[in-house]
């Protein structure tokens, strides 16, 4: 394997200038979707509930929402955009002409990914604390899972853009998959609490069901071993995709 | 003292070959390209230059043979050659919605050039390719021309010993043309080794100290353009249509040697001196004298006659 960080930088510069170019127009709809949710659901829906786990419901929303926020914006980007630069502008294959290897730009792709997602979570996640959600100092280290859930969010969506055959399939990815994670996440309920037995062990599959659980821990103040569990599904489940789309990013570029 | 000249070719290439999960794209090929030369790779469409190419900057890797460029292997030491070499790509892969200048900023991040230096480079390849009138305009409103130019442009950007450029000049107009062949002859008295491919037989003769025609994946011939010329050919050739019983009949009463080309009515022989070929069409048509055109052999006709057009070889 080859990877050098600084070429590694180079492919997340190009991103991150071309962002900058168009960051206003960007910023306004990924932020807003899940301020929408916050108080649409959470203020407008939760007046009829009177309280969750001891909790109001838009305090119960904070957290998952804060997620969910990082997981769109890392799933955009290794999606859409980089499938177009792979197989439809093809600037891939001018990149690695330079000493860029298929591996810096995987990388590179990544790094941008988990950029965008702490813009978006990390954005959320103010708007959050000025509604007054987040309840205490202690919970402000849940910013560390932010870059993480970027992190478990890239490395899906680049392996699932390097292996689809054409750009349609995203949208499978996105009502198929994005969509019933959002709604079965612990985001808007706790599943423990409507599953049973093996359904319950088999929802541990879904990705975003272990960073909602932290950063929920994290607010609630209720640390413990569990959260080596969550926090190891991540950085394996993220590893062991990175693994594979590094292999194949490079029989892709390498033909 | 002599100064110690390096011998050794920039680009070696011995016996590679390369499928496509079966299917052959180049094929037991050989080149040596010496320091400071300029190397066209001649074939028609599908004979594997393209490929030949991704595997000397070393995107893709030969299922056998070896490549030495700069003296080291290609697939080993791939970062450091190509920090050594500039590639311009058969399309233009460019970002669309980025200038030339902001297109040529992040080329440049990918060679790590640092940022002092990298606006004066910038500047400077676009000024040597004549970009200025352009520079600040997306790609996306770009001229073909222009497009082409800046591919050039992000070729030389790394001040690049090895410049490898696949088919630079194809579906330009010929003033765009013109200004393509006197940068990369500029480049080349600078000192840069050039490895080109083109369909046109004129830039090759042009540009090339040395051609390599291929054809299905081989090496048909090597050598330099006039050479080739004098080799394959005779120096003249005269051209007209006519049907196979009539050549057959002209042809009789050349008795000097020749050679035939033909291609459906068309047919081309060449001879030291192609009067005698007009004075046997006119013994052959009488009074009608059907139109000939009689010209220097050139390196097109050598092409066509090692790539596929019949050639009859008379006495
Ligand atoms: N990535 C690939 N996968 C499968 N086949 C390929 C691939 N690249 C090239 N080929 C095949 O290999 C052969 C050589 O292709 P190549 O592009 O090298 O030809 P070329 O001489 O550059 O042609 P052209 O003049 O049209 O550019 C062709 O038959 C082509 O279809
Ligand atoms: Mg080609």
């Amino acid at each position: 394997m080859s990877v050098s960080v600084r070429h590694v930088l180079s492919v997340w510069h190009r991103n991150a200038s071309m962002y900058r170019r168009t960051w206003k127009l960007n910023l306004l709809p990924n932020f807003f979707e899940p301020v929408f949710y916050l108080t649409a659901i959470g203020i407008g829906v939760g007046a009829y509930i009177s309280e969750i786990g001891g909790l109001s419901y838009v305090a119960f929303l904070a957290p998952g929402l804060v997620c969910v926020a990082a997981m769109n914006g890392a799933s955009f980007e290794v999606t859409y955009n980089v499938y177009i630069r792979l197989a439809y502008e093809k600037t891939y294959s001018a990149v690695i002409t330079t000493p860029v290897t298929p591996e810096d730009i995987l990388f590179g792709e990544v790094l941008w990914a988990v950029t965008r997602a702490t813009i978006y979570g990390g954005g959320f996640f103010i708007v959050a604390s000025l509604f007054g959600l987040v309840p205490n100092m202690m919970a402000v280290l849940a910013i560390f899972v932010i870059p993480l859930t970027g992190l478990l969010f890239a490395s899906i969506g680049i392996t699932f853009s390097l292996h689809m055959p054409t750009i349609e399939f995203f949208s499978f990815y996105f009502t198929l998959f994005l969509t019933p994670l959002f709604l079965f996440s612990d985001v808007f309920f706790p599943i423990s609490e409507r599953l049973t037995g093996f359904w319950l062990n088999a929802a541990e599959v879904f990705p975003l069901l272990h960073p909602v659980r932290i950063v929920r821990s994290i607010f609630n103040g209720d640390w413990g071993l569990h959260l080596l569990w969550d926090l190891g599904y991540i950085v394996v489940v993220s590893a062991i995709l990175l693994f594979w789309a590094q292999r194949t990013i490079k029989k892709r570029l390498s033909n | 003292m002599i100064d110690k000249v390096n011998l050794d070719p920039v680009v070696d290439v011995q016996n590679i070959s390369k499928d496509y999960s079966g299917k052959i794209a180049v094929s037991n090929l050989s080149m040596e390209i010496p320091a400071g030369i300029c190397f066209g790779l001649l074939g028609p469409n599908g004979a594997g230059k393209s490929t030949t190419l991704k595997m000397v900057y070393g995107v893709t890797s030969p299922n056998s043979g070896d490549i030495r460029v700069f003296g080291r292997d290609v697939t080993k030491y791939t970062r450091e050659t190509r920090s050594r070499l500039g590639v311009m790509l058969q399309e233009d892969v460019m970002t669309d919605a980025l200038t030339p200048r902001q297109n040529l900023e992040t080329f440049g991040r990918y060679h790590l050039i640092t940022k002092l230096d990298l606006s004066k480079r910038v500047d400077w390849v676009i000024n040597f390719m004549e970009l200025n009138s352009h520079a600040d305009v997306k790609v996306r409103n770009l001229s073909g021309g222009f497009k082409r130019r800046l591919a050039a442009a992000m070729a030389i950007l790394n001040n690049p010993e090895l410049l490898i450029l696949d088919e630079p000049t194809t579906g330009l107009d010929p003033a765009v043309r013109h200004v393509l062949w006197s940068k990369i002859r500029q480049l080349k008295a600078e000192g840069k080794t050039v490895l080109l491919t083109t369909h046109y037989m004129d830039e090759a003769e042009r540009l090339c100290d040395q051609v390599m025609i291929m054809a299905n994946g081989e090496s048909v011939i090597q050598g330099h353009p006039r050479e080739l010329i004098k080799s394959e050919l005779m120096p003249e050739v005269a051209e007209f249509d006519c049907s196979e019983t009539e050549e057959m009949k002209i042809l009789e009463n050349i008795e000097e040697k020749s050679l035939a080309l033909r291609s459906g009515d068309r047919l081309m022989v060449f001879m030291e001196d192609a009067t005698r070929v007009l004075e046997a069409i006119n013994q052959f048509d009488g009074g009608s004298r059907r139109p000939v055109y009689s010209r220097p052999a050139n390196l097109e006709d050598v092409f066509l006659s090692v790539t596929g057009l019949r050639l009859g070889e008379g006495q």
